[in-house]
């Protein structure tokens, strides 16, 4: 039962507040025109699924509804940072991120 | 390898029990060999049998990280059926259930399949509707769909609430008699028995900890009891899909989500049939020992944990004491987690990889125990004649690219 | 049968000289109650009778009441003939057997399964414990939210002491004990602190702990769960003691806690010594022969035998002795026990056997007697000397109830001094105290709570973390260190001694154990597994921490490498119903209802789930079958006019600089265009291409727009658009909120819609040029400020009117009152759907599924790909496999024989009879009787439909029927669409 604080309300809330969409940071692609059939296939279904540090977009969805980032360790489950979108990306304790 | 009978348990009963071989070897790993199966769990140690038995090739090791049958094969509900929609999806869980009946006598390990029946119910006319077309596709693929009224479901299953007062009333349910459960720990242990005796290196205690590429093809896998080569790398690790893909520079379409189930205390025969419910969240069966067995969906994040939320626990027996009220004052024993890989398409990826020699078969999502055999066997077959096997072709990576998904959400079972 | 109050059955049922509760279930063997508290493994009771019965408790803690009923949970039926082939049925003996003759044998007589079904029928029967309760549940539950600075697990003296310092710190504490009382050990034994009974030193502490304001203690409660960050469940039961049913109360409450610091003080367990015949009625933990001694007065029998390997136990045999019982003997496993217990025992004529330990128990239904052997016998062979008892009070050691500290994920270590598995790193969230964290002597208990308690505190930011305490004094003398002993050795090898139980529920034996290891299965979790060992409801609370030595012994490893398996969630059982909460019943899952629904429930609607949304489905009058119903209500709207609930649709109000901009990017065909007052019909679509959602949006204002949503996706929309706008598009300028609660919109329907409104609609120009197909107007409806779309999902001329939520019901009933004599007629959603389906209009979710894409749909006027964005999706639409010929497309249905109905989800082929498997062309998505056609209809997605209009198909039926069918148009009626302009 995760406690996430969201960076918008600055308050630590209960995991059932808020709604995992997956992985964070997977852009659009500018011009999906221009990408074979595999690279936009990459885009909409390839995962990165780390074991430890993975950087995940949430939603306070029971708050203020805003969209933000999550930087969690998948086999701890420790929040290891959360940050607004655009932000720049913190780095895991040691920076060895898969 | 000995023969279990009722023979062998006077004999041996005679003995003390004191001449029992092992079920299987604890060998040391060769320096290489032909294939090398990452996972010893029911699906990978049913790839290894396959491969001995029906294609000869037994120069096969499985390397499994902890103890055998100790991944999801150890941690799910145990639910066999293959009332699956698309065509593709119906063919493969068919084959796969068509088998489980014989395995037991097949693998001279009793796997205790119970074929007592999966109802899956239906809440809403929305629901009828999907199931309708469900158990019509079923019947023309030749499997035993049927439909069920409300009166249908009530007489086989009395203790369910079938008022239609309820908040989400059961207006009916698809019924697939030849279903049932299964005992999880005894398809893997039966599996790896039948394997070590065909020859096949059970390696447990052993970590994959790389996969070595060269010029584009899998030369074999680093380990934590050092480098084995293969001409193969066969990849069948549910949940550590994603890492092992790393490992040779892949992502794959797949998630690692936690997946819970519960046991209640152990209770007199109450439930005979496996019921499932898509709309209310969950589903119930009873086992042997009379605990109810009951799965929970899974979680919305990314977990590598084996456990879950316990929002997550609470919306599944919120959800059975709906169905069952009488099932209220019984007690909670147990709940636990796996790890699932959550594909897209709610449907597993079998076959090559863009890595010459290195083959995936995963993404079974919450329900890969009942396609064990079936599983084992088509990416034997794959493995050994390097080329899909007719039944595994449509579970090819690629179909990420063309579009060509295979979309069984509806049927999944759970909502996820 | 009497008890006093206090009294545990288990207490009651001893003091009445109950000493079998139990059959074995695999041998057939009597047992007796073994503990006193939520280790007990033999003594499972259901309690009472009905919906009230609750199955599979532990009489040690079930409390006395008046009347209370209870009948132990028998396992009868086939125990005689399995306990007399008990021999032939080792661990696993089941994977062995059963798996039927060899297929050739019973071809035609029976499948590969049925041995095993057969077989199974009959295990069945014989196994479970108790029985579900014969009806509904007459009690309630709840669940309670809150947060504390430190929660304190565990009542005993370390838990008491680690309370009492931190509410000295001014911290907010909650303090759980699953007892009725608080002192946790210190209820069981006769202890001293401070030169006064222990008692005293607990009812100060309790006194203390409830004049604190912001301390809150929980008795009878029992933390059942420990997660992540914190969080920890407790299962409080308010009524159990009272009786079986209390309708004043909730019966049982959950609290869901999330704790800043938590203090582990969760004692331990005695573990139990395995010798021969261990199950024997008579043979218990040493604590727990004092507990029922001291705490209920009850004595257990007449003779005591006193099996021990540390000084602890030792206190059993004073108590016994005080309570002027006969003491056998105090057999001691190790080889020089001295120090102060030891020596009270010898003083007070007690005859201490050293370097000995029980082998055996004699007696068939109850100990008479045991027999002892040196364990270190040197080279001669072992002389065995029997004593007679009738209690054999026994006690290994102590295992730690480290339970909650390893539910996180942390691994137990195991401790070779201690010889104990000890909670491992539990992380800077919380902190183990007392026994549970090694600890065996009372004054360390009191100390390391009291510190515990200190730190947590601080860590929550009160004080300092210094602790004020000081240990009163404690009567205690040095020890003896305690001897590590897993399995008396029997004077024959474990395989062929009598049995030497290592879980009694699950009747495994250190024998079984042993042939575990023999076949291979060497992980612990395989033992577990193969052998049961810690299955049962006691999950391994006594015998766990003996098998895992009994098996490292096997395997010739130590304990450490061997390991112990997971323990999970709960510590111990919890009801369902108090995990349910409220949320059974009429808040499992909260309806919602539209404004106006009042008067459809007095109308007589029968009612469509939709969503979470109650729908009325259709008005039956009286006397008319479903199909008059829809028949009625169609031809209503179709020849004269009819009123729909729209309210359910989903709403989004859409304004900014860019809303245009940002609709073109969510929906298929553009909006840039769109005039101000006019609508236009979208299609959205996932980024995988298929069809998400579809509705009229219509522009209000140069920047503003309002979305309609389906019904069943309107919260999946909103989301939907929020981040693609938050995420990608945040330098657009647009704001989204949902409307869609305040708003009631009811659909005026038929030729006669323009006249029902002109009643109440003075100041919109409803005239046919006025207001045209696919106009918004705002202006007054029966007075109410309303917003007045001309659109239709039936084909017929249409009204949709909004008003706010609250004036929904009086617009609605004046709607009705101005239409009456019109005839105006409401409808549900089955009317709604066979007016749509006349006129081939799809349901998205229904005629559509995950895979339909726009083409597929036959909806390519719907896609502008010329966008300078483009739209969600439209990369999709150009895959290779959405552009194949074949795809399943929309087609209408007319069966050959028009009074057919197809049933939805029928499967349609190409040859009316085949044998599975039959491929498959295609399916039935909406299928309806229309009365205006006086002929059934249906839509379907057949492969390559677009193109073999004219073709005949066939629809097999669960019946065995099998139905032809032309393929037509999709459009069924008024193909030019000219009604919807009258």
């Amino acid at each position: 039962m995760l406690l996430i604080r969201c960076p918008y309300c600055r308050e630590d809330r209960s995991e059932e507040e808020f709604s995992c969409v997956g992985e964070a940071h997977i852009d659009r692609p500018e011009s999906p025109g221009d990408l074979s059939d595999s690279e936009w296939g990459d885009y909409l279904y390839m995962r990165t699924n780390p074991r430890g540090p993975h950087r995940e977009l949430w939603v306070h969805t029971a708050g203020c509804r805003r969209y933000f980032n999550v930087l969690r360790d998948t086999v701890s489950y420790e929040i290891l940072a959360v940050y607004t979108i655009g932000a720049p990306l913190p780095q895991p304790p040691g920076g060895n991120e898969s | 390898m000995e023969k279990y009978s009722l023979f062998s348990l006077v004999k041996h009963g005679r003995r003390h029990h004191e001449t029992w071989q092992r079920a299987w070897r604890d060998p040391a790993p060769k320096k290489s060999y032909d294939t090398v199966i990452v996972g010893g769990g029911g699906h990978g140690l049913a790839t290894a049998y396959y491969l001995a038995k029906v294609h000869g090739v037994r120069d096969v090791a499985v390397i499994e990280k902890g103890y055998l049958g100790g991944g999801n094969t150890g941690r799910n509900t145990t639910i066999v059926r293959s009332n699956y929609l698309r065509d593709e999806a119906a063919h493969l869980y068919d084959f796969a259930l068509k088998m489980w009946p014989g395995l037991s006598q097949d693998l001279n390990f009793n796997v205790m399949f119970s074929p007592r029946g999966v109802m899956n119910l239906g809440h809403t006319l929305h629901d009828l509707r999907e199931i309708e077309r469900r158990v019509n596709a079923n019947r023309l693929n030749g499997i035993d769909g049927q439909m069920l009224d409300t009166a249908g479901v009530e007489e086989r299953v009395p203790l369910l609430n079938c008022s239609p007062d309820a908040r989400y009333p059961v207006l009916g349910a698809s019924w697939q008699p030849s279903g049932g459960v299964a005992r999880h720990d005894a398809v893997a242990w039966g599996y790896a028995r039948a394997a070590d005796s065909q020859g096949v290196d059970l390696l447990q205690q052993t970590e994959v900890t790389g996969i070595r590429v060269r010029n584009g093809s899998a030369e074999g896998v680093e380990t934590s009891r050092g480098f084995i080569a293969a001409r193969k790398v066969a990849c069948v690790a549910a949940g550590h899909s994603g890492v092992l893909a790393a490992m040779a520079g892949l992502r794959l379409p797949i998630e690692s989500r936690p997946l819970q189930a519960l046991v209640s205390e152990p209770l007199k025969p109450c439930l005979d049939t496996v019921v499932m419910s898509n709309a209310v969240h969950c589903y119930i069966s009873q086992a042997d020992k009379g605990d109810l067995v009951i799965g929970a969906g899974a979680d919305m994040y990314n977990g590598y944990g084996q456990r879950g939320s316990f929002s997550t626990i609470e919306h599944t027996l919120q959800a059975v004491c709906e169905l069952f009220p009488s099932f209220s004052r019984v007690r909670m024993n147990r709940h636990w987690g796996g790890i699932v890989d959550i594909c897209p398409d709610a449907c597993p990826i079998i076959g090559q990889t863009p890595v010459e020699g290195l083959y995936f078969n995963c993404g079974w999502g919450t329900g890969g125990f009942k396609a064990t055999p079936g599983s084992g066997y088509v990416f034997a077959d794959t493995l050994a004649n390097e080329r899909p096997h007719p039944l595994a072709a449509p579970f090819a990576l690629e179909r990420f690219a063309t579009g060509a998904l295979v979309d069984e959400h509806g049927a999944a079972g759970v909502a996820h | 049968m009497h008890g006093f109050a206090g009294d545990t059955l288990a207490s009651a049922l001893l003091a009445n000289g109950v000493t079998t509760v139990a059959t074995s279930f695999k041998y057939g063997r009597p047992r007796g109650v073994v503990g006193h508290g939520a280790e007990e493994p033999n003594a499972i009771v259901q309690l009472g009778r009905g919906g009230a019965s609750v199955p599979n408790l532990r009489a040690t803690q079930v409390e006395l009441y008046d009347g209370l009923d209870a009948e132990a949970c028998s396992r009868s039926m086939a125990q005689r003939l399995v306990g007399r082939l008990g021999r032939f049925m080792p661990a696993g003996f089941y994977y062995k057997t059963f798996m039927g003759a060899p297929q050739r044998w019973t071809a035609g007589i029976a499948g590969p399964t049925a041995l095993w079904t057969a077989s199974e029928h009959i295990l069945r029967r014989a196994t479970g414990l108790g029985h579900v309760p014969a009806g509904d549940d007459p009690d309630t539950y709840d669940r309670f939210n809150r947060h504390c600075d430190v929660l304190v697990v565990g009542a005993g003296p370390a838990g008491l002491a680690a309370a009492l310092e931190a509410a000295r710190s001014g911290a907010r504490i909650l303090i759980a004990d699953e007892q009725a009382e608080f002192g946790g050990s210190l209820l069981d034994g006769s202890f001293n602190i401070a030169g006064q009974d222990a008692s005293n030193w607990v009812a100060d502490a309790v006194a203390e702990l409830a004049a604190c304001a912001d301390v809150d203690l929980l008795p009878r409660s029992t933390v059942a769960g420990y997660y992540d960050h914190n969080f920890l469940t407790i299962l409080e039961r308010r009524t159990d003691h009272l009786g079986l049913v209390n309708p004043n109360r909730t019966r049982q409450r959950l609290h869901r806690v999330r704790a800043r610091q938590v203090v582990l003080a969760t004692g331990a367990i005695e573990r139990p010594l395995v010798f021969a015949n261990n199950d024997r009625p008579g043979v218990l933990l040493a604590s727990s022969v004092a507990s029922y001694l001291n705490r209920y007065a009850v004595a257990v029998g007449h003779k005591l035998l006193l099996c021990t390997a540390n000084d602890h136990a030792y206190r059993t045999a004073l108590d016994w002795h005080r309570a002027g019982r006969a003491v056998a003997a105090v057999v001691d496993c190790r080889d020089e026990p001295h120090g102060g217990l030891v020596d009270a025992a010898r003083d007070a004529g007690i005859e201490v056997i050293a370097g000995h330990a029980v082998v055996e128990a004699s007696g068939k239904r109850h100990v008479t007697g045991a027999v002892i052997a040196p364990l270190d016998p040197g080279t001669d062979s072992p002389t065995t000397r029997r004593l007679d008892c009738d209690v054999i009070a026994c006690s290994a050691g102590w295992s730690p109830t480290l339970h909650l500290s390893s539910q996180t994920g942390t691994r137990p270590r195991w401790n070779e001094a201690a010889a104990a598995f000890l909670p491992g790193d539990v992380g800077d969230g919380a902190i183990c105290a007392g026994a549970v964290a090694g600890s065996d002597s009372l004054r360390d208990c009191l100390e390391q709570g009291a510190l515990a308690g200190a730190t947590a505190a601080s860590r929550a930011g009160f004080g300092s973390g210094r602790t004020t305490f000081t240990a009163p004094e404690i009567d205690e003398t040095p020890a003896t260190p305690s001897r590590p002993l897993f399995l008396v050795p029997h004077t024959k090898p474990v395989s062929r001694a009598p049995k030497q139980f290592v879980d009694f529920q699950l009747d495994v034996t250190a024998a079984d154990i042993e042939l575990a290891a023999r076949e291979g299965y060497e992980s612990v979790e395989h033992v577990k597994r193969y052998t049961a060992l810690g299955f049962g409801t006691d999950q391994g609370k006594l015998g766990n921490v003996n098998g895992v030595a009994i098996l490292a012994d096997a395997l010739g490893q130590d304990v450490a490498t061997t390991g112990t398996t997971m323990f999970r969630p709960a510590y111990t059982p919890v009801t369902f119903g108090a995990i349910a909460g409220r949320d059974v019943g009429e808040f499992h899952d909260p309806e919602r209802h539209t404004p106006m629904h009042a008067w459809h429930e007095s109308n007589g609607a029968l009612w469509e789930d939709v969503g979470r949304w109650k729908r009325p489905w259709y008005y039956p009058r009286p006397g008319e079958t479903m199909q008059d119903a829809v028949n009625r209500e169609c031809l209503a709207a179709r020849d004269a006019v009819a009123v729909l609930d729209a309210s359910t649709l989903g709403k989004i109000d859409i304004q900014g600089v860019d809303a245009a901009e940002f609709l073109d990017r969510v929906y298929t065909i553009g909006f840039r265009k769109l005039a101000v007052g006019r609508c236009r019909y979208g299609l959205m679509l996932r980024e995988d291409g298929t069809i998400f959602d579809d509705g009229v949006t219509a522009r209000l204002a140069d920047n503003r727009y309002l979305m309609h949503t389906t019904t069943g996706n309107a919260e999946a929309v909103f989301a939907w658009l929020e981040r693609w706008h938050q995420t990608e598009w945040p330098e657009l300028d647009v704001y989204l909120t949902s409307v869609t609660d305040q708003w009631a919109t009811t659909a005026i329907v038929g030729p006669k819609s323009r006249a029902v409104l002109g009643r109440l609609c003075d100041d919109i120009d409803l005239s046919p040029d006025a207001f045209r197909f696919m106009d918004v107007r705002e202006g007054h409806v029966s007075g109410i400020a309303a917003r007045v779309f001309r659109i239709s999902f039936s084909g017929e001329l249409s009204f949709e009117v909004n008003v706010s939520a609250q004036h929904g019901r009086q617009v609605w009933d004046a709607i009705v009152e101005a239409g009456a004599e019109f005839g105006i007629t409401p409808y549900g959603t089955e009317a709604m759907h066979v007016l749509r389906a006349e006129k081939g209009f799809i349901i998205v979710g229904q005629d559509s599924d995950t895979t339909t894409t726009p083409h597929d749909a036959g909806m390519d006027w719907a896609v502008r790909r010329n966008k300078p964005f483009g739209f969600l999706g439209d990369r999709s639409l150009d895959v290779s496999d959405h552009r194949r010929d074949d795809r399943l497309q929309l087609v209408g249905l007319a069966t050959t024989d028009a009074a057919t109905v197809l049933p939805e989800g029928g499967q349609l082929v190409d040859k009316p009879e085949s044998e599975p498997p039959v491929p498959m062309q295609g399916h039935v998505t909406s299928s309806y009787y229309s009365a205006r056609l006086g002929r059934s209809i249906a839509l379907a997605m057949v492969k390559g439909g677009a193109n073999r209009l004219g073709d005949t198909l066939y629809c097999p039926l669960t019946d065995g029927r099998t139905v032809s069918v032309k393929i037509v148009s999709p459009v069924f009626y008024d193909p030019d669409g000219e009604r919807q302009n009258v």
